[in-house]
């Protein structure tokens, strides 16, 4: 357990260090009896969510976040190769950016899903209406939604608005800078959870799915 | 606005930006997109001439009784100088669209916008005009630049900057080379044509988005030498970023003022800043839409009480823009607030 700890601390080390190659050597270490999901899910999940809790109190800055969440988007790569067996798919989901052409935020969300090996469907930019329209036709049971303005994520209500009126009991998790600034914004727009940070969407999307990853 | 005792908002602050405290703590709502509502426009007609904004500030002047004209359209119009997208909402500020550089491999060809080429440009300079020949001397224009080190989220996205920041040193120092080119012409344009000060947003320099070491080696030395060469008073403003950790480093831009985060203490920005930067803030600008007018007055009272003591405090929000849905009740509550609260001298404080 301690060599466990420790391997996740050294990796969490060199990822703020953003020393990719120390990184690659601590994950990949052929010595390690472990298998490539349980190295993720012991060393990567935890690193990133650590990362995401040191941001949230103000330790460290949103480019090491960022930066760590590419080093590990990469590594898991390497480590869980598409169709290997090893990458899990997080239910009915799907991330996107609403109304707004900031990609950030969803793509450190989509970097800390994809560093924990699991995939969700990739929706984009779109407006409020067009989202609620194709969530109903994919069967999406849980939204992942990403903002930076006040009026992008008010808008948030209009989607639950859409969903509830097709009868559709869609999951949403809201995140951006207007739920951080508003600690109560996510609950007046209808979402049923706020992520804080990037890696927040891990333990949610597996929260809202029963913990059932398909 | 004078006031009883005859100070203008001009001396007003001045005297907090010598450390010495004034009639009352001078009031920036940074009202913006607010005027269209003023001239029961839609926020694309407002922001379609300089005519309606420089109407919009002064008939909310008039009526709110702060202590400034802000000169700020919204974030994109240097973008869209450069060429780039503005896509307007009913009900929020213009945003900027796709990012104009695609490939960071054009950075080396790129060359700084012409301001007299540029109507989005010079339309801003025409409201300062007209306010400055309004209010004159009497309550000091506020301009505002995008700061070369911040511009590029805008102009390539976000990630794609950060990627450029890590991996490209040769490309970032080229881009911030016809950066600031571009915001030093366009700061001394809006000085020219009336502004009394520059509000220079830099929320990328924030600790809230690079750490120290990496602000030291980039938009450190950008500011520095960007504000050198404005020539006129600059606030450098995080845009809701946190600063604390950098207040030292921002005394030696140059810079006078900073424009502080609702996320950090108000009390220790002001014991780390006392007598070398004035604070601007630090009201919470999206919460404040929730607020009732009882609340509007206690965290206006919660700030002066912070910032407020021996001058150097200038109460405002800590975004740069204060959202479209607050409404009239809760900016007329923090006139109130203010000139019961904000008196000084500032006896109340235990």
């Amino acid at each position: 357990m301690d060599a466990r700890k420790n391997s996740s601390g050294r990796f969490e080390s060199a990822l703020l260090a953003l020393d990719r190659l120390e990184s690659e050597r601590i994950l990949m270490d052929t010595g390690d009896g472990r298998s490539p999901i349980m190295r993720v899910e012991q060393d990567v999940v935890p690193a990133m969510e650590s990362i995401g809790r040191l941001w949230e109190e103000g330790k460290i800055s949103l480019s090491q976040v960022y930066m760590s969440g590419r080093i590990c988007e990469d590594l898991v790569k390497k480590l869980l190769p598409a169709n290997s067996g090893g990458a899990k798919r997080s239910g009915k989901a799907a991330l996107v950016v609403l109304e707004d052409r900031h990609l950030l935020g969803k793509r450190m969300v989509a970097a800390s899903l994809s560093a924990s090996g699991r995939s969700v469907n990739d929706y984009g930019c779109m407006d409020a209406d067009s989202l609620v329209q194709r969530t109903i036709a994919d069967g999406v049971e849980i939204l992942l939604i990403s903002t930076l303005m006040l009026h992008s994520a008010l808008r948030v209500a209009k989607v639950r608005e859409g969903l509830v009126r097709a009868g559709r009991p869609v999951r949403i998790v809201v995140g951006g800078a207007p739920f951080r600034l508003d600690g109560e914004l996510w609950r007046e727009v209808g979402a049923d959870a706020m992520g804080r940070n990037a890696s927040d969407a891990v333990r949610l999307l597996e929260a809202l799915s029963g913990g059932g990853d398909r | 606005m004078t006031q009883s005792n005859g100070m203008t908002s001009m001396e007003r602050v001045l005297t907090t930006l010598g450390f010495k405290e004034p009639d009352r703590v001078p009031w920036f709502p940074l009202l913006t997109m607010t005027g269209a509502r003023e001239l029961g426009l839609s926020i694309r007609e407002y922001f379609s001439s300089g005519k309606n904004v420089a109407e919009g500030q002064l008939r909310m002047w008039a009526k709110y009784g702060h202590d400034c004209l802000y000169a700020f359209f919204y974030a994109p119009v240097e973008i869209e100088a450069w060429g780039g997208e503005v896509i307007y909402a009913e009900d929020g500020p213009p945003n900027s669209g796709e990012p104009f550089l695609s490939n960071p491999e054009e950075i080396p060809g790129l060359e700084p916008p012409q301001i007299e080429e540029s109507p989005c440009l010079l339309k801003v300079l025409d409201a300062i005009e007209k306010m400055k020949r309004e209010a004159g001397d009497e309550v000091p224009i506020i301009g505002v630049v995008m700061s070369p080190f911040s511009l590029p989220v805008m102009q390539m996205g976000f990630d794609r900057y950060l990627d450029l920041l890590s991996e490209r040193p040769d490309l970032f120092r080229r881009l911030m080379e016809v950066n600031e080119a571009f915001t030093v012409s366009w700061a001394n344009a809006q000085l020219n044509a009336g502004a009394v000060a520059i509000c220079y947003f830099d929320p990328v320099s924030s600790s809230t988005i690079v750490p120290r070491k990496l602000f030291l080696e980039t938009g450190f030395p950008v500011a520095r030498r960007t504000i050198s060469r404005i020539k006129g008073p600059v606030a450098v403003h995080f845009a809701s970023g946190r600063c604390l950790s950098l207040l030292d480093d921002l005394a030696e831009t140059g810079a006078l003022i900073a424009g502080v985060s609702a996320e950090e203490s108000l009390r220790e920005l002001k014991r780390a800043s006392r007598g070398r930067l004035t604070l601007l803030g630090n009201l919470n600008g999206l919460e404040m839409r929730r607020w009732s007018s009882r609340q509007a007055e206690d965290e206006v009272k919660k700030a002066i009480s912070a910032g407020g003591p021996g001058g150097g405090f200038i109460l405002s929000d800590n975004h740069g823009e204060i959202p479209w849905q607050v409404s009239d009740e809760i900016l007329f509550a923090m006139r109130d607030a203010v000139r019961t609260w904000g008196r000084y001298p500032l006896d109340w404080i235990g």
